[in-house]
């Protein structure tokens, strides 16, 4: 490579002329031509011939100098969340890849396309304790949907190429490649990438049985109280138009689980809320009065179902996934629909008859009331001294229009913003729902903000988690990302301190936490900021941050021992949640 | 109700996939009884034969956990009534032992043994049989100073089966005939290969 430069255009180009390249090469052409041009990562000692080949390629692809690996891959997630493309993360091997774990489990459990890139080793000292070295396939095979060492530089395009496939194909995931550094700086004979459509022991998703199909529309014309329940399949099925159809023909009052918020906008007719643990009285509690259930892309988690066989029972269930270990997994189907809900949404929508279910809607309504007179109102318009955590987000919708990303971190704050924050367009609500990492939010919100970079961004992060991954501040005093974040703060690690209250008698075991100056601590990083504990400061305050260009930090001090209502408490039916 | 299930898993031959198929049942605190590799009868596919004790519900799940694998090409399960299994073991026992106190000759006839190796020192006894079988003759033999005893995991094969070669071909074309993809899971489990 002559020039310093290599452009889009060029990096091919140059390559279709060039038949011995690097292994490392070999890496960045796969990128580009997989149509990547953002990169998370950091480097060390085991990736540096694949950064050294990037310096090449600064203009084909931005890479994000990131302070952690974890705050990598939690970019590289926030990033396929808000784009709807793969996410992509550099790391070194031994810690460097170890720092990935939590952020692979997390993008494991939440069905969200990563391809994490690890150096290695030189394979000669492979399994020789050599420094920096750690068997990262192993470690991370039960939280990867696939990963793959490679040892041989010419193994590089077809294995690159498997890997984005198998990433965001069917469920998507993540996938691990590590490359031994003597791959990395072998120069091998590249005869060019060909993406890869087809793995001989790989169905990512079937040929739709238009017999179950039948079924199921046959279930929900003779239902008289169908109740849809939909989760992030429709959003990664970029489903959503069809969604809508459906619900609409039929007249389906639907809720979400907190992965499928945004794929339905709030102001929907047809959406009745959310569902779980501290969801809407009315998804809760008519689970368990619905006669059909219509699972669209969810997987029936435990803080959804609450205790299982108290749930739906009374209910035929119709469960459409594309993975199909997911159906009878933990809700036995009487109908299930294997497939993508793209394919699948359509066929069913054509065969149902169109319907409005008024009366059984209105119960919805009913429950909406009475949840609103013991809880929403109060929290959304407090009349006590401090501010709830509820307002805040009330404002905030107010400012946003529901037209922000919001993404958040684990806790109560988590609940609250789920609970009420609004949205017009989907990829706009992102969060760790399935393992619940908090340190989530402040790096996936700068991952968000670089695959959405026409969307305002707001991070919404409680003080607890916000202390979990702070270095990151440094990722957005680098590159000058314009990521607005607001601090719920409580003084406690809120979620914890609700269980100790109600399961614990109030014995408050560790859950006070102290909190720096954030102010102070994001002008250390150039980073705007105010903070504020009046009321009457807090739309001020919003508008100032919502509007001010560049990134913005937020500390909004709330009520101390404030509660996440309602609550299924654990291990009760979803019939007995509670108001107060 | 519990009984021994045989999980029959058709895979690629990768390093790794043993990690990846061990922890599924290890992350379920599942005791694996008994586990076999193994080339197939369809070129470059290995064969998987996993014997544990769990209901029907647990098993079919496990199958379907297993079969979600990338490098997974299939995972069928049967019950006992439903496959031809054997397992082979080896006992070593001191042969003055042997020589001065049974006679050799009646052990080998009672328990369908063969004798692999004789030497001055010990002797070595080979049966192959089920689990009842192998372990009569450790009972048999356990008086008279048994040294070593090993038994190796189970090998079955599915009576309904009509082998992987034909499955293996349709897995290989990019559009599946809509046999290979369709929705298994309401499906007739004895129709072992019909997917």
């Amino acid at each position: 490579m002559s020039s310093a430069t290599v452009t889009r255009e060029t990096a091919s180009n140059q390559t279709a002329a060039t038949s011995t390249i690097s292994g490392s090469k070999a890496v960045l052409e796969a990128l580009v031509a997989e149509g990547v041009h953002t990169i998370f990562g950091y480097p060390g000692g085991a990736i540096m011939p694949i950064y050294d080949a990037l310096y090449d390629y600064h203009d084909a692809l931005k890479h994000i100098l990131v302070r952690h690996e974890q705050g990598g891959i939690h970019a590289a997630q926030g990033f396929a969340r808000s784009s709807g493309q793969v996410g992509v993360v550099f790391a070194t091997s031994g810690p460097g890849a170890t720092n990935l774990v939590t952020g692979l489990a997390d993008a494991m459990i939440d069905s969200t396309p990563v391809v994490a890139i690890t150096g290695q080793v030189f394979a000669h000292l492979l399994g020789t304790d050599a420094f920096q070295e750690t068997d990262v396939i192993n470690i991370t095979s039960p939280v990867t949907k696939w990963n793959y060492q490679v040892t041989d530089a010419n193994e590089i395009p077809a294995v690159l190429a498997k890997a984005f496939y198998i990433a965001k194909s069917g469920r998507p995931g993540p996938v691990l490649i590590d490359i031994t550094k003597n791959a990395q700086l072998q120069q091998f004979d590249y005869k060019g990438y060909e993406p890869c459509n087809h793995v001989r022991s790989y169905r990512p998703k079937p040929i739709v049985r238009k017999e179950y199909v039948e079924a199921a529309a046959r279930l929900i014309n003779e239902a008289k109280k169908p109740f849809v329940i939909f989760g992030q399949g429709v959003i990664l099925g970029k489903a959503e138009a069809e969604f809508a159809q459906f619900i609409e023909k039929g007249g389906l009052p639907a809720a979400w689980t907190i992965l499928g918020l945004s794929a339905l906008p709030t102001n929907h007719p047809l959406n009745v809320g959310m569902l779980g643990m501290h969801g809407n009285y009315g998804p809760n509690v008519l689970t368990n009065e619905c006669d059909v259930l219509i699972a669209v892309g969810m997987r029936f988690d435990d803080r959804v179902t609450g205790r299982l066989d108290k749930y739906a029972k009374q209910a035929k269930v119709i469960h459409l996934d594309i993975d199909p270990s997911e159906i009878d997994k933990n809700v036995k189907a009487t109908v299930g629909v294997w497939g993508d809900c793209k394919e699948t949404l359509p066929l069913l929508t054509q065969l149902l008859d169109k319907k409005e279910h008024t009366a059984w809607l209105q119960k919805f309504k009913d429950h909406d009331a009475e949840e609103n007179k013991e809880v929403i109102f109060n929290e959304l318009h407090p009349e006590t001294e401090v501010m709830t955590m509820g307002e805040v987000i009330r404002n905030l919708n107010e400012i946003s229009g529901g037209n922000a990303i919001i993404v958040t971190d684990v806790g109560q704050h988590q609940m609250v913003t789920c609970r009420y924050a609004r949205f017009n367009q989907s990829n706009s609500n992102i969060t760790s729902g399935g393992l619940g990492t908090m340190g989530f939010a402040l790096p996936a919100a700068i991952g968000a903000k670089f695959g959405a970079p026409n969307r305002t961004v707001v991070a919404v992060i409680g003080d607890g988690g916000v202390q979990m991954t702070l270095q990151e501040l440094g990722t957005i005093l680098q590159t000058g990302i314009d990521v607005k974040i607001l601090i719920l703060n409580n003084h406690f690690l809120g979620m914890v301190r609700q269980w100790q209250q109600l399961f614990h008698d109030k014995r408050y075991s560790f859950v006070d936490i102290a909190s720096p100056d954030y102010v102070k601590l994001a002008d250390a990083y150039g980073i705007a900021g105010a903070s504020i504990s009046s009321r009457a400061d807090l739309r001020n305050a919003l508008e100032t941050m919502y509007q001010h260009p560049g990134s913005y930090l937020l500390e909004v001090m709330v009520g101390r021992e404030n509660n996440v209502f309602p609550m299924v408490p654990q291990g009760c039916s979803v019939s007995e949640i509670r108001l107060k | 109700m519990k009984q021994e299930y045989t999980i029959t898993v058709y895979t690629e031959n990768h390093i790794g996939l043993l990690v990846r198929i061990a922890t599924i049942f290890s992350r379920r605190k599942i005791n694996i009884e008994s586990l076999n590799t193994s080339p197939s009868e369809a070129e470059g596919i290995h064969r998987f034969t996993i014997v544990i004790d769990e209901t029907e519900e647990v098993v079919r799940k496990l199958a379907r956990q297993i079969e979600k694998q990338v490098e997974v090409l299939k995972a069928y399960y049967n019950s006992n009534e439903e496959i031809i299994w054997q397992e082979l073991a080896l006992y070593k026992v001191p042969t003055t032992e042997i020589a001065e106190k049974v006679k050799v000759e009646r052990l080998l006839r009672e328990n369908g043994a063969r004798a692999v190796v004789i030497r001055n020192d010990y002797v070595v006894f080979e049966t192959v049989g089920h689990r009842e079988e192998t372990d009569r003759l450790v009972q048999v033999l356990a008086p008279y100073g048994l040294i070593e005893f090993v038994r190796s995991a189970r090998v079955a094969i599915i009576k309904e089966s009509r082998g992987f070669h034909e499955k293996l071909k349709e897995f290989e074309q990019t559009e599946p005939k809509a046999a290979l993809v369709e929705n298994e899971f309401l499906n007739q489990q004895k129709e072992v290969f019909t997917m």
